[in-house]
């Protein structure tokens, strides 16, 4: 990349988080649709991609992404009780927080979140990706991620 | 009798009704005056309240339409006449002279582009032109060229030609005459609409100045397809106005000009146009001058209350008598302020006139010709308890040609229409259908070639994305071998290009960069499948809802976002792999939750269709709060109404009734579900293929509120409606609306109890004529019909006395009522013998239920149907619907209407012979596989199993076991896929490869992207 090039990339006050979020089909995904119906505007920050389950996320996606550049990974789903298929929400609840402990352990604290969100709530999708851009910023660019040419 | 039914009308209630139908197996013919299909609905920007766009939700069921393989499309088409009965009717139609064999017209649009004569165009409601021979809009269904033959030079005066000399398929054919038809057909469905009211006929509103407008014409002038492109001008002098008015009830609510029922949508849409106007444009500054606002439906005073505090659209509760125009040529109004009792005149640059509802020339026609009965309003004649059936048994009525209603309460009625004609011919379901059929799937070649198709949405994409730039970078994508953009890539043509793209560039894969894949994913799935490749090549982008409609004021980020997300869509479906859906049988049965007016009615409907119907009632009887009811608002006794259905119920063999029951378990999914009900503490298996929830709502109790719970003189309504089954001997009965709603805690309107204490009051005046009843409201929210009651109870002497939300009334021990007059500014104090507080329906203990199924709830706890608009008793989960007030309040007529229509879309599944399974399913890599079991005790499906396997490695032989996952089983959740530890389960279509190729994907798009200019430069 030409620095002239560099210099042109959008960045406002100098640097600004990159987050992958898994969404579930069902709900989060949904929800993430109804903040845009709505229009709640919500910093440009994150990038959405689609999984039919929580559950499906594995921790070496998690892993992976921020190995390849994000900043934040957050992984969303239904309300407990709500996921379509029963429980797993459940299960990645479990996998998610045991991710996050490994996480700690490599100074990645704060980077992975789990969030519920409900097809009805798309305010509340704009929101946390509002609340989570900012914590991302107060802990800075992710050190581990390796920058692609 | 017939298989077969005739649906006149082709906007969405008749596009819904014909789609039903043509799904549970009849044949069915789609009748439409116009050239194309798609109503009013299709002229629409935007719609209230989730300003949603119109065209976007409506193109995916215009090209489900024009493609189905059982409905015949039959526009530019009247209906002359109808005769005959129930099963078997004749219908003459005469097919106008297009002027062009539609076997031959491509659509291309030459003839337009070439034709010399402009005609003022009615898409855009006459402020553009079109051209003689023309296509009515982008997305019309059929895409055929119609000449109009009142303007065309050829057929006028016998000169040009022109369009007939550029046809290349030489489809124009001067020499077409009308040709009259005769169908047979089982029964007849009529969606006949609404024409609009003509202003003309006020002239005290200078309808003739050009700034002066109507709201279809400012709901034009908002589209991105409109004649401005979406940017609001002025007619007069094409500068942007600064101050618009709008004046409700024009055309509507006005007994001197025989115009006495309410339109019921024009409130929302002068409230939904108005932020869209905002939206655009933050500077302007509008004022809707209304009587009441009457935000009566689900989520409409939310929106309501948005417009005012979010975008400061200002409300004037007023009528102003006219419009004046002065000697330069410029507007004003005055008017009082009914709040305050000033007299004021104020300038406007833009005036809207809110136009009514009136019925359409065709329903009186039709209705003429065909010996069907009219309302006192010139509607189809329904009544409460069978709110789609006419005079006329086997014709049914739905939409706006039955009353003023919105596009939800539309298309539910579209699908009860349908359930009603379905049971009326369910002996010959499936005797005239046929099959839909794809072509051979191509063979697919080594190398991925992806084809990228970059939508505008019209506006909505392209004023905020730069979408030519995303086109150029995804042409450096790898594996990308073709990319272009497209205006709206949902319409009719635009699938066509996707198909000759995938011919002419032998694509493989194919990317749509657009909406959500929640709505439009099915309708390119299927252009794929048309183009013979398997729809899991298939991959959506979704660059609108999740992005140019959150990042509005970000236009170059949103540009590199969408870019960054096209990128990840090519990554992923480079990988993607053809998929194949499994065929099972299924359960012919329903189950029906709640045994209230709505649940007897969807019951009634299935059974009546022909398949099996289980009902469960918590309650001792079947009735619901129907058994609490003493007058429906029509006069008729609810005794009657119960009676015909608790007989019909107990009549139908196809019905089984648990009393005392409630469902405790449910597993399985569409088509083959299996629950147990407890009834009277017996567990009964209760198996079924699709569900309708049907469980009600309650009456909020409001303890504490007006010393209710302490007076015994304050009571509620539905006390009150009980007391008046034996009369009151109550002198003074003052109503109070609007307590507990339309407030902090509970935002909703209730929408049914401004019409309940009207009705109860003219009840009240009618026993006695000298009792004095006031009501204290907020805005009388008697839509539609109902306008009616109002007025009667206006004529018997009943004193409505508005009250500011600020300012509410206060009641002394019970009997001493004191309220502001807010249109008076001054305080009235009423000594009441009753003081009857009008209180909400709320949720009832829908948590249950919401957790069996697993379907959402919304904020207020009542159920969320799968889209607001165009899904209003279907649910995201498959197999599952909902009626009645379970989905939020609702008069009875329409929660009648509601529980035929979900019955209609139960029987969609119910009629089918196998349905199919999940495409994208989980399987083992048996090579990998270690046996360990983790996905058998993962799966909340047994879909994985433990069987023994013989292995043989090297030279030694041994068993072991390894999993294999049931596909018909399995729903593709991969919940399994990630807790293998040895990474042998394949989660197809979201794979560990497809997802980690995103992740990859996801990176590059963001880092290496800059935008110059007017150039993109990339580096990967």
């Amino acid at each position: 990349m030409s620095a002239e090039v560099a210099a042109e990339i959008p960045k406002g006050n100098g640097w600004e988080p990159n987050i992958l979020a898994f969404c579930c089909n069902w709900c989060s995904y949904a929800g993430a649709d109804l903040a845009g119906v709505s229009r709640f505007q919500y910093p440009p920050t994150v990038r959405i991609l689609r999984v039919m389950c929580s559950s499906r996320v594995e921790p070496a996606f998690i892993l992976k992404a921020l190995k390849d550049g994000a900043d934040g990974v957050l992984v969303a789903g239904c309300h407990i009780g709500d996921c379509h298929y029963i429980d797993g929400n459940k299960n990645a609840e479990i996998r998610i927080n045991n991710t996050k402990k490994a996480l700690a352990k490599l100074g990645l604290d704060g980077r992975l979140r789990l969030e519920w969100i409900s097809a009805s709530e798309g305010l509340r999708f704009s929101e946390v990706i509002r609340d989570f851009t900012e914590e991302i910023k107060k802990l800075g660019e992710n050190p581990v991620k390796e920058v692609k040419k | 009798m017939k298989g077969s039914v005739a649906v006149v009308g082709g906007g969405i209630a008749g596009i819904q009704a014909a789609l039903d139908l043509a799904d549970s197996g009849f044949k069915t013919y789609l009748i439409e005056s116009r050239p194309s299909i798609g109503g009013v609905m299709s002229q629409l920007d935007k719609t209230f309240p989730t300003n949603d766009c119109a065209m976007c939700i409506l193109s995916p069921k215009l090209v489900e339409t024009g493609r189905h393989p059982n409905i015949e499309l039959l526009s530019y088409s009247d209906v002359k006449s109808i005769s005959g009965k129930a099963g078997d009717f004749k219908v003459k139609v005469v097919k106008k002279a297009r002027y062009v064999d539609d076997a031959k017209c491509t659509g291309c649009g030459t003839c337009t582009e070439k034709c010399p004569t402009k005609v003022l165009d009615e898409y855009n409601a006459g402020m553009s032109k079109r051209k003689a021979i023309y296509i009515p809009f982008a997305q019309a269904i059929p895409r055929v060229a119609t000449i109009d033959a009142a303007k065309c030079m050829y057929l006028t005066k016998g000169k040009c030609g022109v369009c007939k000399k550029v046809c290349g398929p030489k489809a124009v054919d001067y020499e077409q005459k009308d040709k009259e038809i005769e169908l047979d057909v089982g029964s007849v469905i009529l969606a006949t609409g609404f024409k609009p009211f003509d202003p003309s006929a006020l002239s005290q509103y200078r309808f003739d100045h050009p700034d002066v407008i109507t709201s279809l014409q400012f709901e034009r002038l908002l589209s991105a397809s409109g004649p401005t492109q979406g940017h609001v001008t002025k007619q007069s002098d094409g500068k942007v106005p600064q101050k618009v008015a709008f004046i409700q009830c024009v055309g509507s609510r006005n007994p001197r000009i025989d115009r006495k029922h309410c339109s019921s949508v024009c409130c929302m849409y002068a409230t939904k146009e108005s932020i869209i106007a905002k939206e655009h444009d933050p500077e302007l500054d509008i004022t809707i001058f209304h009587i009441d606002i009457r935000a009566f439906g689900k989520n409409f005073e939310e929106f309501y209350n948005r417009a005012q505090k979010e975008y400061g659209i200002k409300y004037i509760n007023s009528r102003p008598p006219e419009v004046i125009v002065d000697a330069k040529n410029s507007l004003s109004m005055k008017y009082e302020d009914f709040n305050s009792g000033e007299l004021k005149t104020e300038n406007y640059d833009l005036i809207v006139l809110s136009i009514g509802l009136d019925p359409s020339d065709s329903t009186q026609g039709i209705a003429r010709s065909s010996g069907i009965a009219l309302d006192d309003f010139g509607n189809i004649a329904t009544s409460i308890a069978n709110p789609v059936e006419t005079s006329v048994p086997g014709i049914y009525v739905c939409g706006v040609a039955q009353g003023p209603k919105d596009i939800p309460d539309t298309v539910a009625q579209a699908s009860a229409a349908a359930s009603k004609a379905a049971s009326l011919l369910s002996k010959e379901r499936g005797t005239q259908i046929k099959e839909r059929k794809f072509p051979e799937e191509k063979k697919l070649s080594p190398d991925p070639r992806v084809g990228v198709f970059v939508c505008h949405c019209g506006i909505n994409i392209g004023s905020v994305v730069n979408v030519p730039n995303v086109v150029e970078y995804a042409k450096t994508l790898p594996y990308v071998a073709h990319a272009q953009e497209m205006l709206y890539a949902c319409s009719s043509d635009s699938q066509v290009t996707i198909k000759e793209a995938i011919a002419k560039n032998n694509l493989n894969r194919v990317v749509v960069a657009s909406c959500t894949p929640r709505t439009h994913e099915p309708l390119f799935q299927n252009t794929c499948r048309e183009a013979g490749l398997n729809p899991y090549l298939f991959e959506l982008a979704n660059i609108r809802e999740h992005c140019s409609w959150v990042h509005m004021k970000e236009k170059e980020k949103a540009t590199a976002k969408a870019k960054g997300i096209v990128q990840m869509a090519v990554a992923k479906s480079a990988l993607f792999q053809p998929l194949y859906k499994q065929q099972v049988s299924l359960i012919n049965k329903a189950l029906v939750l709640g045994g209230g007016v709505a649940g007897m009615t969807a019951a009634l409907d299935i059974a009546e269709n022909g398949y099996n119907v289980t009902l469960v009632e918590k309650e001792k009887e079947l009735g619901g709060m129907l058994r609490e009811m003493t007058e429906l608002y029509n006069g008729k006794k609810p005794e009657e109404v119960l009676k015909g259905l608790l007989r019909k119920v107990s009549e139908n063999k196809n019905i089984t009734v648990l009393n005392e029951a409630k469902l405790e378990k449910v597993e399985g999914y569409l088509g083959n579900f299996k629950g147990i009900v407890n009834a009277r503490g017996k567990e009964i298996p209760v198996d079924f293929g699709a569900a309708v929830i049907a469980t009600g709502a309650r009456n909020f109790e409001p303890a504490g509120l007006f010393g209710y719970g302490k007076d015994s003189n304050v009571i509620t309504q539905a006390q009150l409606e009980k007391m008046l089954g034996k009369g009151t001997s109550a002198n003074t009965i003052t109503m109070i609306q609007c307590v507990g709603a339309r407030n902090k805690e509970r935002e909703y309107c209730g929408r049914t109890c401004c019409t309940d204490a009207v009705k109860n009051a003219i009840r009240i005046k009618k026993a006695n004529s000298k009792a004095s009843v006031y009501v204290l409201y907020r805005d009388m929210r008697t839509y539609g019909v109902n306008e009616k009651l109002y007025e009667n109870a206006r004529d018997l002497g009943v004193i409505f006395i508005k009250y500011d939300v600020e300012r509410q009334p206060i009641v002394q021990n019970g009997s001493v009522v004191t309220v502001h007059d807010s249109m008076l500014n001054e305080d009235i104090e009423i000594a009441s013998d009753l003081v009857v507080l009008s209180t909400p329906l709320v949720a009832g203990e829908n948590e249950e239920i919401n957790q069996l199924f697993k379907i959402p709830l919304d904020k207020n706890k009542f159920f969320l149907e799968a889209h607001p608009k165009l899904r209003p008793v279907d649910f995201a989960t498959d197999g599952v619907f909902l009626c009645g007030s379970a989905q939020a309040p609702k008069l009875m007529d329409e929660a009648i209407s509601q529980a035929s229509a979900a019955a209609s879309r139960a029987c969609t599944i119910l009629s089918r012979e196998f349905i199919e399974t999940e495409g994208a399913v989980s399987v083992v890599n048996e090579a990998k596989c270690i046996g360990c079991g983790t996905c058998v005790t993962m799966c909340p499906y047994n879909a994985p199993s433990l069987y023994d396997a013989t292995v043989k490695a090297e030279e030694v032989t041994y068993t072991t076991k390894k999993s294999k996952i049931n596909p018909a089983a399995c729903k593709g959740c991969g919940s399994c896929a990630a807790a293998c530890p040895a990474g042998a389960i394949i989660a197809q279509h979201f794979s560990s490869k497809e997802i980690g190729e995103a992740i990859d994907a996801f990176d590059k798009g963001v880092k290496s992207i800059s935008i110059g200019k007017d150039m993109v430069e990339v580096t990967v």
